[in-house]
């Protein structure tokens, strides 16, 4: 059986409901990968084959025994390292937690087990999810398979790197500013980021809390949409989690004829900072909804400029507070310099947190300090009102949104490593999605010239998931990008 | 210059609830040190608050108690700042939108005597909020250990105005405070178990102004008696400073309890920046006003309401009041007893004098303190004994026996007084057989009474009683032995 490992979960499962594979077989194609390419890719900070084969091997033997739990029943699916498996660890990309294993399994990991999933491995990311490149690991860069020397993207590199490169059918990431929809646009997969409360974030180690989403990546959108059914519903342990409204059963949905839509497209997305060749590339894919007979609005999003600075002050004010508990009093880093409770703090946190994260904490101590809230904080949540509202309106309006993922492909390794703002400015065009809590996914819509993976972004109302997978579908089921696997 | 000072409370009551305030991890005091905890109390990674409602009931039922707006809508807040004992370096608090708005509580100040009841007032206060406890660091000789199975406690801040000027009212408003939240079974209030906090705030003002002084805060007092040295020593301290004609430093001191002093902990320059901001991970919790009014009507009688009612409507005096009204058990004992026999001076007298006498001899031999509910008495047992004792059918004294006997076994009064004979008897005939031998017998207290010495008459009646064992009926040996003796003259 060749190349069992860049199937999608619908053909595999398709396969193993006939009995002409294995979840042992796939497990192990998937583990062979690894092995085979994981040295140039380097997307997982460890894996643990004996742990999935074993799992897989369960699966067998349920299935076997006529107990088949659906369509990831046996599939091998990598995790971002920011998402708890118990008995795994849990580093976060941190050295601040080099030596943490999690006692209990995140509340998406429950689900997926109960799907009959095979846990797989631990994907790397920018330290606590800060970043867009995944060089801000304290472990490893990650590579972007389709050109080495490229990034994949962040913070989710890990994840979306592991899925262009084969060494997982699908895998977990998070999203709380373009961390799932950004890498899977440089690594030309399929990344969702769902409505806010949609999956819950019991288990998810918090970065910013009110933006923070578990979502998938996968090689479909179909894929995709399977990965969200299994995932999603109120979690008695996520108090923001909430019952999902509507139509739920994605993928059942995806066979029924859908569309023409009303598609909206932004004017603002397209301004200045675009590259040449995405722009290109993504009105080339506005064409083609035109050419399907859908009515394509130029909308309004005024207050999109205003996201990133929004988005820097709300996230890091929430990470400032979230990540105040690795001090070294309990399981995280611990100085051995230290000789009083504030040292050991200070210490502690001096070297177990990298550049970006420190950076980040200050900047949301400041935003939250006494005399400064008001100006920032407040008046940050009073602007990421006004965003959601711009959302709003436009959904008066149209279906969906179309706009770019990322201003720009995949860049150079180093190329924006010193050059925060650059490097912030990646997820320009994500980051409103999540202030307005909305679903979004970014599915493969080309190459550039040098053959760098570009990626469109689909919008969709506040639990409209399923005419967002429709609308990405359409245009995936046309094209043969999805199909596309890079060289190694 | 007279000054006088004005004091502020806050209150940290621990609400007693099965499970912790964010998380199902039980609680109980006195638990082998870090066995009541789990990952959520731990803070570890990926953990998320999830909110405990009977702690917002409990807290909501507690303002009602206390007269607090109980709010539409409350928020939950994170107070940011780094200490040990805090798993997550924040805690979870109502910053900007509390439970509990505004209310008061009726304080009764000592009276000139431990007989006489002292002046009533209110004192304000200006809010009640929820928070999560910390948990407990101990400082050891080369070491400091934590135990984190107090972390995440449900704790009730009570905030008071700045509404008292003595240690005196202090005292008072935190032993009515106290009655009120145990007698509600929203705390037992134990200080030395840390379920009941006070910090203290203390100002001085020339006596007439209205214009508050700068106030220190004072840290540290577990104990009631700690909570008036320490408002004591902080009047004196800045009263000296001002008299001085230096100024008071707005600072939090520290209550030493070894010295008897307090010392700066931080000054205003050094307070913690806590960085206030509202916590995404807990939505607003709207209060159904259906449930607040049904909480309120669960409400008990405050004991203070209790205290004048029995005094207005049962006549009682106040050295019975004060002790049946402290304990909601024991009056609500005594309202179940007058449903028997409606007779409240007596059974007041039998629940406040032998009942709590005898409860306290058995707590002295050495078992542990017992109350009402821990007795065998029911009570039927009291109010029974208080209806044959009115009816005749033993006489006081003997009363006295039979409340050891049914203390001691459970057994009903008239079911001890059948099986011991112990009938009053009234016999005329036997009496006044004994009567005339005891006249007889004693003419010097015959002379006695005969010279207008009522109480001459006990030294004939004690034969009497003696031969009787007790059971002549009182009231008419009294009878009977004087008639005989005017009859003799």
């Amino acid at each position: 059986m060749s190349d069992l490992h860049f199937k999608t979960i619908s053909e595999l499962a398709a396969m193993l409901a006939a009995g002409e594979t294995t979840s042992v077989e796939i497990t192990q194609a998937v583990i062979d990968r690894t092995a085979a390419v994981d040295a140039q890719v380097k997307a997982f900070l460890s894996t643990d084959a004996e742990d999935a084969l074993a799992q897989a091997k369960a699966s067998d033997e349920r299935r076997a025994a006529g107990k088949a739990l659906g369509p990831l029943d046996g599939i091998p699916i990598g995790i971002k390292d920011t998402l708890a498996v118990k008995d795994q660890p849990l580093r976060c990309a941190s050295k601040m937690l080099e030596n943490y294993v999690s006692p209990f399994d995140a509340t998406c990991i429950v689900k997926l087990r109960e799907a009959g999933a095979v846990i797989w491995g631990r994907l790397n990311m920018d330290e606590f999810a800060m970043g867009s490149s995944t060089e801000n690991s304290a472990y490893q860069t990650t590579a972007n398979p389709w050109d080495l020397e490229t990034i994949p993207g962040g913070s989710s590199g890990g994840s979306a790197a592991a899925m262009a490169a084969g060494e997982a059918i699908a895998t977990l990431g998070t999203d709380t500013g373009g961390s799932i929809r950004q890498p899977a646009a440089l690594c030309g997969v399929v990344g969702m980021k769902p409505t806010y409360g949609l999956i819950s974030r019991y288990g998810l180690v918090a970065f910013a809390s009110s933006l923070d989403q578990v979502g998938p990546f996968a090689r479909t959108v179909e894929d995709a949409a399977i990965l969200m059914e299994a995932m999603l519903g109120k979690d008695d342990l996520d108090s923001t989690s909430i019952a999902p409204q509507g139509e739920t059963n994605y993928a059942a949905a995806l066979k029924e004829k859908k569309g023409p839509w009303k598609l909206g497209v932004p004017q603002e997305f397209f301004g200045e900072g675009i590259d040449p060749e995405v722009k290109a590339n993504i009105e080339k894919a506005i064409d083609w909804y035109k050419s399907q007979g859908c009515e394509i609005v130029d909308i309004s999003l005024p207050h999109s400029e205003l996201a990133v600075p929004v988005y820097y002050i709300v996230a890091t004010a929430e990470a400032s507070s979230n990540l105040a508990r690795f001090d070294g009093v309990r399981y995280s880093h611990r100085s051995e310099e230290a000789k009083d409770a504030m040292a050991l703090f200070t210490k502690s946190r001096g070297e177990g947190f990298g550049d970006e994260v420190k950076r980040r904490i200050i900047l949301g101590t400041y935003v939250l300090s006494s005399g400064y809230y008001d100006a920032y904080y407040l008046r940050a949540q009073k602007v990421r009102r006004l965003i959601l509202g711009d959302f709003e309106k436009a959904f008066e309006q149209v279906d969906a949104i179309l706009t770019p993922t990322s201003p720009t492909p995949a860049f150079k390794r180093g190329e924006r490593a010193d050059d925060p703002l650059a490097m912030y400015l990646s997820d320009v065009y994500t980051i409103s999605v999540n202030l307005a809590g909305l679903p979004a996914i970014s599915v493969p819509s080309g190459f550039t010239e040098s053959g760098l993976p570009i990626g469109l972004q689909v919008i969709g109302k506040a639990f409209g998931e399923a005419d967002m997978f429709a609308v990405a579908n359409a245009f995936e089921k046309a094209h043969d990008y999805a199909q596309q696997t890079p060289k190694l | 210059m007279q000054y006088e000072a004005v004091i502020g409370l806050e209150i940290h009551v621990q609400i007693k609830t099965r499970t912790k305030m964010f998380t199902a991890a039980p609680y109980e005091y006195g638990a082998a040190p870090n066995t009541l905890t789990d990952a959520v109390v731990l803070g570890l990674p990926g953990t998320l608050p999830v909110l405990n409602h009977t702690a917002i009931e409990k807290c909501a039922k507690l303002g009602l108690m206390l007269g607090c707006e109980i709010a539409e809508v409350c928020k939950w807040d994170r107070k940011n700042y780094f200490y040990p004992d805090s798993p997550k370096n924040y805690q979870l608090t109502q910053n900007e939108e509390p439970l509990c708005i505004g209310g008061k509580v009726e304080i009764e100040l000592p009276g000139p005597s431990r007989n006489v009841e002292g002046e009533h007032r209110w004192v304000a206060l200006n809010r009640i909020h929820l928070e999560e406890d910390p948990g407990k660091l101990t400082h050891e000789a080369f070491e400091t250990v934590i135990d984190f199975n107090r972390a995440g406690v449900p704790l009730a801040e009570i905030v008071t105005e700045p509404d008292m000027s003595s240690s005196t009212e202090a005292v008072a408003f935190l032993n009515c405070l106290r009655n009120m939240i145990v007698y509600a079974g929203i705390s037992d209030c134990d200080m030395e178990k840390g379920q009941m906090r006070c910090d203290a705030n203390v100002s001085l003002r020339p006596v007439g102004s209205d214009k508050l002084g700068t106030r220190t805060e004072m840290k540290n007092l577990n104990s009631i008696s700690n909570v008036k040295a320490a408002i004591e020593y902080e009047i004196e301290r800045q009263t000296e400073i001002l008299e001085e004609g230096g100024s008071i430093t707005q600072e939090t001191r520290r209550w030493d309890v070894e010295s008897g002093t307090s010392f700066s902990l931080r000054s205003k320059e050094e307070a913690h920046d806590y960085r206030y901001f509202p916590d995404p991970d807990l939505m607003p919790v709207q209060m159904d006003r259906a449930r607040v009014a049904e909480l309120e009507a669960e409400l008990p009688e405050r004991p203070l309401d209790k205290q004048r009612r029995y005094q207005e409507e049962l006549g009682l005096p106040f050295t019975i009041t004060s002790v049946l009204c402290v304990d909601r058990e024991l009056s609500e004992f005594f309202e179940e007893a007058l449903k028997t026999h409606n007779a409240p001076k007596q059974i007041a007298n039998y629940i406040t004098n032998d009942l709590l006498r005898e409860l306290s001899a058995v707590s002295e031999h050495g078992e542990s303190a017992h109350s009402v509910g821990q007795s065998k008495l029911t009570p039927a047992h009291i109010a029974t004994l208080a209806k044959i004792i009115d009816e005749g059918v033993i006489s006081k004294q003997i009363g006295k026996e039979v409340f050891t006997e049914m203390f001691a076994t459970g057994e009903m009064p008239d079911a001890i007084v059948e099986k011991k004979g112990l009938k009053q008897s009234n016999d005329t005939g036997e009496i006044e057989a004994l009567c005339r031998e005891a006249i007889a017998g004693n003419a010097k207290a015959v002379g006695q009474y005969k010279d207008g010495n009522e109480k001459a008459l006990n030294a004939l009646k004690g034969p009497v009683m003696k031969a009787t064992k007790g059971k002549a009926n009182p009231a008419m040996l009294d009878q009977l032995l004087k008639k005989l003796i005017d009859e003799g003259e």
